[in-house]
């Protein structure tokens, strides 16, 4: 029985690394001046193709749409449809880089690794003909640095870092990240900090005026020092239960993504420091391994209606990029404080995180060297 | 030709005509039923381990991609990236929090395992029930648990305010002491067992001996108990060692993610930096670690028993 098994595994095997050595030969620094020419062309793709024959999987995170979105993908227009799920960028960074064919036909990236995974040769250029709700988005939201144009991703929500804390625990509000940094008597040891590693930075790096995107070794000398420092004085790192913390008391000023930030309470606000601070868009992207991208095409599409996309502006509270799904977003949420009150013009005074390719081991080391420290 | 074999095993007569060929389908049919009773285990042993160890291995040996993933040019980078001073801090302060970890196990575990040892029957049954109760509960939940008891706001500080003991919420939490406590409170059981199995185990006459011989108790558990049960204690240690060694969710709950232990720094390589490379390299040098440590206590226990 073992043998059976193993011959059987045997062609798989083969197969499997053969095509991981194609994947390196694309992936890899020799591949990547081959990569701009062939793969990157588009697919031809069918307008009238029959959707109801294809059968699409995307991976998003947990609770990023709506529950019933496969059946309503299905009454629309007759595709079923599976959803992964993941918890990080990271992790579905893993699944599309790991073979030829992830299964995955659309994914829900940050905007930088949108740009990786293009880098890479791995999307499907956009075909705007059959994304017409494109029209939906902001001017703002077509011109992100790290996809101009659109031509390989899709914007779904953005949004900012900034500070989020208890207006009834902090003697003065925070209007600096060196608020933060270098925190006044009453709030020390109540601070949280992000550990995700271009957010971790940002704080610092905002502070000593330096680019979210700096791969200068001197200037991360300076915000590790200045990390370090702030470390001291820090409760926790902490990149998803600080809105816990902060309702508790336990924390009372941490650094915060605006939609995470509970400004639903009656003492807690969010504010974005005077230094200024990041652009992060989540998008949507097709892969190009995928044998659905009409109906990947129609998906997008779909979601970028004005129902669908405010969906994820009135339950997850980060604003989406589409200037007819904003509008329909109930007035109450978008009262003077919060978040979801931004308008685009004051989102683009963020700088926008690009993909710093092999530099980004600069940001993977500089965390490590900040935890360590003791 | 069966029932010679059955006359064969039966009688057992002298080994004068053709005794090979019965005794060679014995032993055949014993390769078999061996395999029978041997083939899942050494299934699930390649299957889950070897094949992944050796996947591993393969990886350590590889480049990170530009944008992750695993670039399939060999390079020895990885291993000399292990020398950096910055990993090898972090692979030492691990080693300092297990130690201390192992330590403060053993110095509250064997006087537990020996009370246990000596209770009646019946409590003895109670007492394990109760050091295993515990790991009925999921791991994750008992470690929020100190989370919820000694926070700013949580349970102690809350309990010592009210008694007017304090008047400021004391600041028990996010330190390498909380870490140590996480990890003595979540592998103790590990230690208690084998030293409860190693004392009970000890013949009480011994004891008796060494005290008609004019031993003072001390005498007596520091000369003969303590010896006798060094196997136990090796076992024990190592048991509270290795999964404190590796341990990633303390550092990250109960240390506030202000330091890092080895199991972090692998597990951000994969799940963060996406460098799994060096990941695997990471991995291995833990595994490398944890074999040598287990031949070394292998060979101190043989030594402990044969003297």
């Amino acid at each position: 029985m073992s043998r059976i098994r193993y011959t059987r595994r045997l062609p798989a095997a083969v197969a499997a690394a053969g095509a991981l050595l194609a994947v390196a030969a694309c992936g890899g620094q020799s591949g990547d001046t081959s990569t701009a020419a062939a793969p990157n062309a588009p697919a031809r793709l069918d307008p009238n193709a029959n959707l109801a024959k294809q059968k699409l999987t995307i991976s998003i995170w947990d609770g990023y749409s709506p529950e019933d979105l496969p059946k309503r993908v299905k009454d629309k227009f007759g595709t079923s449809m599976e959803v992964a799920k993941h918890a990080t960028n990271e992790e579905v960074m893993g699944k599309l880089t790991a073979g030829a064919d992830s299964g995955i036909d659309v994914a829900f990236v940050s905007g930088q690794y949108a740009q990786a995974l293009n880098e890479a040769g791995l999307l499907e250029p956009l075909h705007p003909e059959l994304i017409p709700n494109l029209a939906n988005l902001y001017p703002e939201a077509t011109q992100l640095s790290y996809d101009k144009g659109n031509k390989f991703s899709v914007p779904y929500t953005w949004g900012t870092t900034g500070i989020c804390y208890r207006t009834d625990l902090v003697e003065t509000a925070p209007t600096s990240w060196k608020d933060l940094l270098e925190p006044a008597d009453d709030v020390k040891g109540k601070i949280t900090l992000m550990t995700t590693e271009r957010w971790l930075a940002l704080p610092a790096i905002k502070a000593l005026n330096y680019s979210v995107n700096t791969t200068d070794d001197a200037q991360l000398q300076k915000v590790r020092d200045l990390l370090t420092s702030a470390k001291e004085h820090l409760l926790a790192f902490d990149d998803t239960t600080f809105g816990d913390r902060l309702k508790k008391g336990e924390a009372v000023m941490v650094e915060a993504w605006d939609g995470w930030c509970p400004t639903s309470e009656k003492n807690i606000k969010f504010v974005v420091p005077k230094e200024g601070s990041d652009l992060w868009v989540d998008t949507m992207v097709v892969l190009k391994s995928s044998k659905n991208k009409e109906a990947a095409h129609a998906l997008i599409n779909y979601i970028l209606d004005p129902e669908i996309h405010s969906w994820a502006a009135e339950n997850i509270l980060y604003k989406v990029p589409n200037k007819a799904a904003m509008e329909k977003v109930k007035p109450e949420l978008k009262a003077k404080d919060s978040p979801l009150a931004m308008t685009p013009a004051q989102l683009l005074q963020g700088e926008p995180i690009i993909d710093l390719g092999k530099d980004s081991q600069k940001y993977t080391r500089l965390s490590t060297e900040v935890a360590a420290k003791n | 030709m069966s029932t010679t074999k059955e006359h064969d095993v039966a009688t057992r007569p002298a080994p004068r005509e053709g005794p090979r060929r019965p005794r060679r389908t014995r032993g055949s049919g014993r390769f078999f039923a061996g395999l029978v009773f041997l083939g899942p285990g050494l299934t699930y042993l390649i299957v889950l381990l070897m094949i992944p160890l050796a996947l591993v291995l393969s990886y350590s040996i590889f480049q990170r991609g530009r944008f992750g993933g695993v670039v399939y040019e060999p390079t020895g980078e990885n291993f000399t990236r292990l020398l950096d001073p910055l990993y090898l801090d972090v692979v030492l302060g691990s080693l300092k929090l297990a130690t201390i970890a192992t330590l403060i196990a053993l110095l509250v575990g064997y006087p537990t395992a020996y009370m246990i040892a000596m209770l009646p029957r019946k409590w003895k049954t109670i007492a394990l029930v109760a050091i295993v109760l515990p790991f009925w509960t999921n791991f994750l939940v008992r470690v929020y648990a100190w989370i919820v008891l000694l926070s700013g706001p949580g349970v102690v500080n809350t309990a010592l305010i009210d008694l007017g003991l304090i008047d400021e919420p004391l600041e028990f939490l996010y330190n390498q002491g909380t870490i140590v406590t996480g990890l003595v409170y979540s592998y103790l059981p590990l230690m208690v067992l084998p030293l409860y199995a190693a004392i009970e185990k000890l013949d009480p006459t011994l004891r008796e001996a060494s005290a008609n011989l004019g031993a003072r108790p001390a005498r007596t558990f520091f000369s003969v108990t303590l010896p006798l049960t060094v196997p136990g204690v090796l076992t024990g240690c190592l048991f509270v060692f290795v999964p404190s060694f590796g341990n990633f969710i303390i550092p990250e709950l109960l240390g506030g993610g202000r330091s890092i232990m080895v199991g972090n720094l692998i597990r951000d390589q994969f799940l963060k930096a996406r460098d799994w490379p060096f990941g695997a390299t990471l991995a291995l040098a833990l595994v490398a670690v944890l074999v040598a440590l287990l031949l070394a206590q292998a060979w101190a226990a043989r030594r402990y028993s044969r003297a």
